[in-house]
């Protein structure tokens, strides 16, 4: 294994980590929950790939996120905008709209045909339309995240939550819940609710297709079917949509090797 | 009016404060040694002129702190036709204005807290808080504001002044005037500007009653001509922004614009703008940019974010970004091709029926389109203001223009001008971060 460049990305919920060889291919990747003491987290994940590859002198490493600044080793700081945006053109190969969905924000990126961002918007100050929404929820109707999505997809009808304020929706299906209503018909309506204010983002800026997905999210399959319904576009998702973060930053320290 | 008031007026401001203030003046043009606070290895070091800059907002501060009783008061709303008040000798107050110094102070929170405590929500506009807020407690960082004896809202500026202002009126039992602009969607009618007219001569006599004077028609020409002198000289000023590198940015536009507009009519103000014009030239000979490494240069629409200027400044020229023009401080000049001193009441009625925020978002749009052209620029960056509702509607179908229809990065910032607790620190760092980024791509 012949690592030549690094990214990490430290995001809200995450940290991951991608490791590409000269060409650009991702050949190594970590993820880990995020710790209160990011500095002691990234300095174990580079103890854990030395081990694996004994040195890591000459690997150049880019950091993004949310905590990109807490990372010394980086060469370079840069945002999730320009990583993702990098990370995705470079695995699929074309330009599009790409919507990621993250733990604390979530952001619309337009990418051009020559893979440079062209406009992006990220959600409003609040939790409403990001991964924190669902995760509030899911803890609330006592469903485990990584089950949530096809619970929600086993539903055969579907309630209308009209609270986006995370808070609120919390307290809507309290009371419905009160009401008697079914676990998986409320699921499919917090779905239903998070998409389409990610898909009103979307409109904002203004789709250019194809959509693309990415973000740890987007492994949840009812995020993927009720976002196809509601733009009625066909979404395509990198092998790794998780660690795009990290692969983009990857990549851009490969650049940095290379000047 | 009192005789001791005058006094006091005479010793206080006359006697001890403008001296003192010059004085300072002086020693800090004198012993520019002082490091500036704001980073001197990406940004020029601070014009000149700011020593004068400060010694007129303070001096015209001091005088209203001693102008009770000794000279007629009124507060005035930033848009509002405040010549025949000049001409009559009052002491204009802006509370916008003073909104502004409290936000750069970092006051607001504890002020406009006031107001909210009285049951004024947060939804109303950060400056019209803090006014409230300093008028039901008296805190202010600038000692003591004069009370009103008159009150002048014009609503050409937005519909929340017509409310504030009642309130105001209500509380310290003064005479309101309101000059009511109607709204101009692609040129304002002959009758639109006859009824603003007849409103500026009826607020005439309601001021002479409250002056104690009548109005001096030649006084009020003089007046009109330095307005306009001193409007045309700002004009030039935000022009000299056309040079490579920028001479001087928005953000110090944003500070030295206090004078244009708190004090216009006044010889002093024309020969403030005169000496910062000529600053400006001279440093355009040397070559010297408001940022040192300028690489790319941008326009900021609406209000300032007034906590955070020095943090848009200094990051922006890290990356050697200068933001060198904006429609706020345009709007400060733009009309004043418009005043005519022959024709006092009706160019008065057409220059305060025009300012952009009385006019249609389609203006607007043009007006940063040409803008963008004239001063060469990479990008904007459209701050949508929650307090200023006229100025960030349409901000969302402008900035998608912008991109899709002329090609020109543009950046949506939420925040507000006034009040910290709506501005998410983190967000708007990797926003802005997101866009230096997409500028360099």
């Amino acid at each position: 294994m012949k690592i030549a460049a690094l990214g990490i990305d430290v995001g809200s919920t995450t940290v991951k980590m991608a490791g590409v060889n000269a060409s650009g291919e991702m050949i190594w990747n970590h993820l880990e929950q995020v710790a209160p003491r990011v500095e002691k987290q990234v300095d174990s994940f580079l103890n854990k790939l030395k081990e694996e590859i004994n040195s890591l002198a000459g690997i150049p490493l880019v950091a993004t996120g949310y905590g990109r600044n807490l990372v010394h080793q980086a060469v370079k700081n840069v945002t999730e905008i320009t990583c993702h945006a990098k990370g995705v053109y470079h695995q699929l190969g074309h330009g599009g709209t790409l919507v990621d969905i993250g733990g604390q924000d979530s952001k619309v990126i337009v990418i051009g045909a020559q893979g440079q961002v062209v406009d992006f918007a990220m959600n409003d100050k609040c939790a409403a339309g990001t991964g924190r929404f669902l995760e509030n929820s899911a803890a609330r109707m006592q469903v485990s995240i990584d089950e949530m999505g096809s619970v929600a997809l086993s539903a055969t009808e579907e309630v209308t939550i009209s609270s986006t304020c995370t808070v609120f929706a919390e307290s809507e299906i309290i009371s419905m819940v009160a009401h008697g209503v079914a676990v998986e018909p409320i699921l499919m309506g917090l779905h239903r609710s998070l998409i389409k204010r990610v898909v009103a983002m979307v409109r904002s800026v203004g789709l250019v297709p194809p959509l693309l997905l990415s973000g740890g999210v987007v492994k949840n399959p009812a995020i993927r079917k009720v976002i196809e319904e509601e733009t009625k576009e066909q979404v395509f998702l990198p092998e790794h949509p998780q660690l795009m973060g990290a692969y983009g930053a990857a990549l851009l320290a490969l650049k940095v090797k290379q000047k | 009016m009192g005789v001791t008031d005058s006094l006091k007026y005479y010793w206080n401001v006359k006697v001890v404060g403008e001296p003192f203030l010059q004085w300072q003046r002086w020693q800090a043009e004198r012993h520019p040694k002082t490091p500036s606070r704001w980073r001197t290895d990406i940004l020029s070091p601070p014009l000149r002129i700011g020593a004068k800059t400060k010694e007129l907002i303070s001096r015209h501060y001091l005088e209203g702190r001693y102008a009770n009783g000794h000279r007629p008061v009124a507060w005035v709303t930033s848009g509002g036709p405040v010549e025949i008040l000049q001409a009559l000798g009052f002491y204009v107050l802006y509370p916008e204005n003073h909104g502004a110094l409290c936000g750069v102070r970092k006051a607001v929170v504890e002020i406009s807290g006031e107001a909210e405590n009285a049951g004024y929500s947060t939804d109303i506009c950060s400056y019209a808080r803090t006014d409230i807020g300093s008028m039901l407690s008296g805190k202010t960082p600038v000692g003591r504001l004069p009370k009103p004896d008159l009150l002048l809202a014009c609503t050409n500026i937005c519909q929340t002044v017509l409310h504030w202002y009642r309130v105001l009126a209500k509380h310290f039992k003064v005479p309101l005037i309101l000059i009511d602009t109607p709204f101009v969607y692609s040129e304002a009618s002959d009758h639109a500007l006859e009824y603003v007219k007849k409103q500026l001569e009826n607020s005439i006599p309601i001021s002479e009653q409250v002056a104690g004077q009548t109005l001096d028609y030649r006084r009020l020409k003089e007046i009109i001509q330095l307005s306009k002198d001193a409007a045309e000289l700002w004009l030039e000023i935000i022009g000299r922004g056309r040079h490579h590198p920028a001479p001087i940015s928005v953000f110090d536009q944003f500070i030295h614009m206090a004078p244009i507009v708190e004090m216009r009519g006044k010889k002093e103000t024309v020969d403030f703008y005169a000496a910062l014009l000529k600053e400006l030239d001279e440093n355009i000979d040397k070559g010297i940019g408001a940022v040192r490494n300028e690489r790319k240069r941008l326009l900021w629409d609406n209000l300032p974010i007034w906590y955070r200027l020095r943090y848009f400044a200094e990051y922006l020229a890290e990356h050697g970004i200068s933001v060198v023009a904006s429609t706020y401080t345009n709007a400060w000049g733009e009309l004043a091709p418009l005043m005519n001193k022959e024709k006092p009441l009706e160019s008065m009625a057409k220059t305060y029926t025009y300012p952009i925020l009385n006019q249609g978002t389609k203006y607007k749009l043009d007006t940063m389109k040409r803008m963008v052209e004239e001063f060469e620029l990479d990008g904007v960056i459209l701050h949508s203001d929650r307090s200023c509702k006229p100025y960030s509607i349409g901000q969302i179908d402008q900035r998608n223009k912008l991109i899709q229809e002329y090609g020109i990065p543009a950046l949506l910032l939420e925040a507000d001008h006034d009040d910290p607790r709506a501005y998410a620190e983190e967000q708007v760092a990797s926003r802005l971060a997101s866009f230096v980024e997409m500028l360099d791509n």
